[in-house]
């Protein structure tokens, strides 16, 4: 297994944040919005150096979109941005008609996505978000893994023309990724090679998916593990290409097993190359308030769930 | 554009854009001619006399005055005012709501259609999408002028009222927000179904300044766009309460709801066109 490590963890929120601080200093055609949840967001920097190009749109996320998709119209690169609750499920009509159907370049961006907002518990959970923008035709759906990915991501999404959806998240968790990173929409990142499995996983399920890649290279098992950031465009590819050689899969989100990245990847085998799979996602349930480390070990999405589902996965390839 | 200053001339203008949206809708039997009709003197003001634009048409509209029509079910009006504009050819009216046509039952960027900037037909959200059109143009130094239509029937959505909250909060006075008041929506009158009692006063209250205006009316809906105008650039929205009559300038259509989104049949055609005089010329 390649060795990934970390010096320091942070939260890919703040991962935003620095790439909109850069963003304000290098593109003066982008504007941040917001919902009143600008701490959370990590955008008082823009902020600051660029108060005319900030608008605060209060507890209104109906209006924030549709004034981002005006924004946009003459130029401007808008990126609205609130709780991923907020920013997709309560606005889903808005991004429909307004962004998505109307072809703006908006970019909506959103923190406190899933499980691992913790004690705010499932009002604030949201677990069905990618389904619900990766099914907008047009809709790019982005979900880093770290701070450095997220940062990358952004600066990557201003540069993008149309419609993408953002996604992460509150609690800190390590930097393993590389600060001088290129990011490529739409381009998986093979983090390792291997011929037994092959594991797929985006924003916060990667670095489960590290630990559990590096103890199962301690069982003599040699799994392929590839970082898929954008799952709207899919890398089918480099998908397929992996699978061709581990004949089984188990892939690694934190959403609802139904609609998120998993059942992107079963849709991708079914047409082309149908192989045992296994999900580890939240199994069609809301989440509950605790800490994100109680909730991913009893919502089966943390490092041990991954190596179950891989024992699995091989066993029925085994069994075929 | 060539601007249209006569009432007379502007009127005439009208009576033609009301047979296109009685054809329109006849053609394919389906669509809304009562708001459609009601908000015709309107839309002409705007688009030949009032508004800064061209049929040259250019996505980003910098350098002109821009309009958004948020009730989109009442596109045959803004297709046939965008068509006998110049925007497209008034031929392609004749394919409204049909089969790969670019004139969709609501208007939308989709198809690419000169003139149309914003998909609208789900309501309330066209104000919203008017106020950053507003702060992109303060932003880029650009002096012209956002026009925003809405029913009165819409006012019902919420979203409507995050957006009149947040327009003189961030002093957006470089938008001219209209409201369509003819007293019906689908279901009935609107007194009956939801109603917007004291309209105007809620809109003051929270921050507008309130122009009244006869939308049947040419020369008053023209003297009441240059006093919204003359309003605009003192740090406050302007919203224009515009009294209509459903249905306007079709004799049975009119003070009902019930032609809200009906088509009329041949019988209904003939009746209807033989109160509209053919000023330009039928497409």
């Amino acid at each position: 297994m390649k060795e990934y490590t970390y010096t320091e963890k942070k939260d890919t929120r703040s991962g935003f944040g620095a790439a909109m601080t850069e963003l304000g200093r290098t593109n003066p055609n982008v504007i941040a919005l917001c919902a009143d949840l600008v701490g959370s967001l990590k955008i008082d920097t823009f902020i600051k150096e660029n108060p005319d190009r900030f608008v605060q749109c209060g507890i209104a996320e109906a209006n924030m979109i549709g004034i981002a998709a005006g924004l946009s119209i003459a130029g401007h690169i808008p990126f609205a941005t609130t709780f991923a609750n907020f920013g997709s499920g309560r606005v889903y009509d808005q991004i429909r008609q307004s962004v998505a159907y109307s072809d703006k370049n908006v970019k909506i961006a959103v923190s406190h996505a899933g499980l691992t907002l913790g004690e705010d518990g499932a009002t604030h959970q949201i677990l069905e978000d990618i389904g619900l923008m990766k099914m907008l035709p047009g809709m790019t759906v982005i979900n880093p893994c770290d701070y450095n990915q997220t940062k990358a991501a952004t600066i990557a999404a201003a540069n993008y023309e149309g419609p993408v959806y953002l996604r992460f998240g509150r609690p800190v968790v390590p930097v393993f990724t590389d600060a001088e990173q290129t990011f490529e929409i739409g381009k998986a990142w093979l983090m390792n090679e291997g011929t037994d499995v092959t594991i797929i996983a985006t924003g916060h399920l990667v670095w489960e998916a590290v630990q559990a890649c590096n103890q199962l290279a301690e069982m003599g098992i040699n799994a392929e593990l590839i970082n898929i950031h954008t799952i709207k465009p899919l890398d089918e590819e480099a998908i397929l290409t992996s699978v061709s050689k581990t004949s089984c899969i188990v892939t690694c989100e934190e959403h609802n097993r139904i609609g998120g990245l998993g059942d992107s990847v079963a849709q991708l085998l079914i047409k082309y190359n149908p192989l045992p799979q296994e999900y580890i996602a939240v199994d069609d349930s809301f989440g509950e308030s605790g800490t994100p480390k109680q909730l991913m070990e009893k919502y089966g999405l943390d490092t041990d769930h991954i190596l179950k589902a891989v024992e699995k996965a091989i066993k029925r390839k085994k069994a075929e | 554009m060539v601007q249209v200053t006569d009432i007379v001339q502007l009127t005439k203008i009208a009576s033609q854009v009301r047979r296109d949206i009685v054809r329109q809708v006849h053609g394919c039997q389906s669509g809304h001619p009562g708001g459609s009709l009601g908000c015709t003197d309107l839309l002409v003001a705007l688009f030949f006399n009032i508004m800064k634009h061209s049929n040259q048409f250019n996505m980003k509209g910098e350098g002109e005055d821009l309009f958004f029509l948020s009730n989109g079910h009442i596109s045959p009006v803004l297709y046939s005012v965008l068509a006998r504009s110049g925007y497209f050819e008034v031929s392609e009216l004749a394919t409204f709501r049909k089969l790969n046509s670019r004139l969709q039952g609501h208007p939308t960027t989709h198809e690419h259609l000169p003139g149309i900037r914003m998909s609208a037909g789900s309501l309330g959200q066209g104000l919203s999408v008017a106020i950053g059109a507003a702060i992109s143009k303060k932003l880029k130094k650009d002096s012209c002028l956002v026009y925003a239509l809405m029913g009165d029937g819409e006012q019902n959505e919420g979203q409507i009222w995050e957006a009149v909250q947040f327009a003189p909060h961030h002093k957006i006075d470089n938008l001219i927000a209209i409201v369509d008041v003819n007293g019906q929506q689908i279901d009935g009158p609107t007194e009956l179904v939801m109603s917007n009692r004291n309209l105007a006063n809620k809109y003051s209250a929270f921050g507008w300044q309130i122009v009244y205006m006869d939308g049947n009316n040419m020369a008053d809906v023209v003297t009441s766009l240059h006093t919204a105008k003359e309003l605009c650039g003192q740090g406050v929205p302007v919203v224009i309460m515009m009294k209509t009559e459903m249905g306007a300038g079709v004799d049975f259509m009119m003070g009902s709801h019930k032609w809200h989104g009906v088509a009329p049949n041949d019988e209904q055609l003939l009746l209807a066109l033989a109160q509209l005089e053919e000023t330009l010329g039928d497409y």
